[in-house]
């Protein structure tokens, strides 16, 4: 899926990463907790989150996030978005809370990027 | 290459700067890349390198990340100037923190910091004086 297609599935804006709407992504990862994030998420997928300062881009630079998309209609702080435009990390914001964002696009077949922490379903997507 | 390739430099951390936090550790991450280190060493290393800032900047006055790395293998020093760690074993119980709250509005303050430091590496080791600082080391140099 492209993220134009996230875009529309969430009714979201695009606040940094105009130009990027081509980029394909499978896979998302959902948290507020950023060591939670560095723990779990993997390269190439979409961070769902309600944190809207700087160590949100941070944290995605670090893992290599396609795109960042902002739930329950949070905004990144002018500061956040300045980062993302330097590091080309895309912003998207939605209304829908965090539940149903991943939900939605659940339903259209973005896969959590690992399935099941702490058991042998514990796999990274991204090395299937 | 008649000369193997490798690199080793130093960076310092200025404690309480939450504006810079990550921004050697990113620095880092595209010099590893550039190393011609395994996409899972990268990743890895970055991780614990910017768990290690965010705990510098949350915690200590200062504090200097020493990297010595070759494409196999990376070794990260980190040492602070701080409050130091009383009980370490505590500390890295996941869960266990005394992150103030501006730490926990960065996301970042439950507890995950040093067990997420010792999940990444391969080797790692952790030592501490009350008021005088803490020195992590962590090597990563196992393709998981």
């Amino acid at each position: 899926m492209t993220l134009r297609e996230v875009k529309e599935i969430l009714d979201a804006d695009i606040i940094v990463g105009e130009d990027q709407l081509d980029k394909e992504v499978h896979t998302a990862f959902s948290a507020d907790l950023m060591s939670d994030v560095l723990a779990f998420a993997t390269a190439g997928s979409l961070l769902l989150t309600g944190v809207t300062n700087p160590q949100v881009v941070r944290t995605s630079e670090i893992l290599d996030i396609a795109a960042i998309i902002m739930v329950r209609g949070k905004r990144p702080s002018q500061e956040t978005a300045q980062l993302a435009q330097e590091l080309r990390i895309p912003i998207l914001s939605t209304r829908y809370i965090l539940f149903e964002t991943s939900g939605r696009l659940h339903a259209r077949g973005i896969v959590g990027c690992i399935v099941k922490v702490g058991d042998r379903s514990d796999v990274r997507r991204d090395k299937v | 290459m008649s000369e193997e390739t490798k690199y080793e430099g130093h960076f310092a951390v200025e404690g309480g700067n939450f504006r810079n936090a990550g921004q050697v550790s990113s620095r880092i991450k595209n010099i590893l890349k550039d190393l011609g280190c395994d996409n899972d060493i990268v990743r890895r290393a970055a991780i614990v390198t910017y768990e290690a800032e965010i705990n510098i900047v949350s915690y200590a006055r200062k504090g200097l990340i020493h990297l010595n790395a070759k494409p196999d293998r990376v070794r990260i020093e980190i040492s602070d100037e701080g409050p130091g760690i009383a009980d370490i074993e505590l500390a890295m119980q996941e869960g266990y923190s005394t992150a103030s709250p501006i730490v926990r509005e960065m996301g970042f303050g439950a507890g995950m910091g040093l067990a997420n430091m010792k999940r990444f590496s391969d080797n790692f080791n952790i030592t501490s004086k009350v008021n005088e600082g803490t020195r992590v080391v962590m090597q990563i140099d196992q393709v998981r």
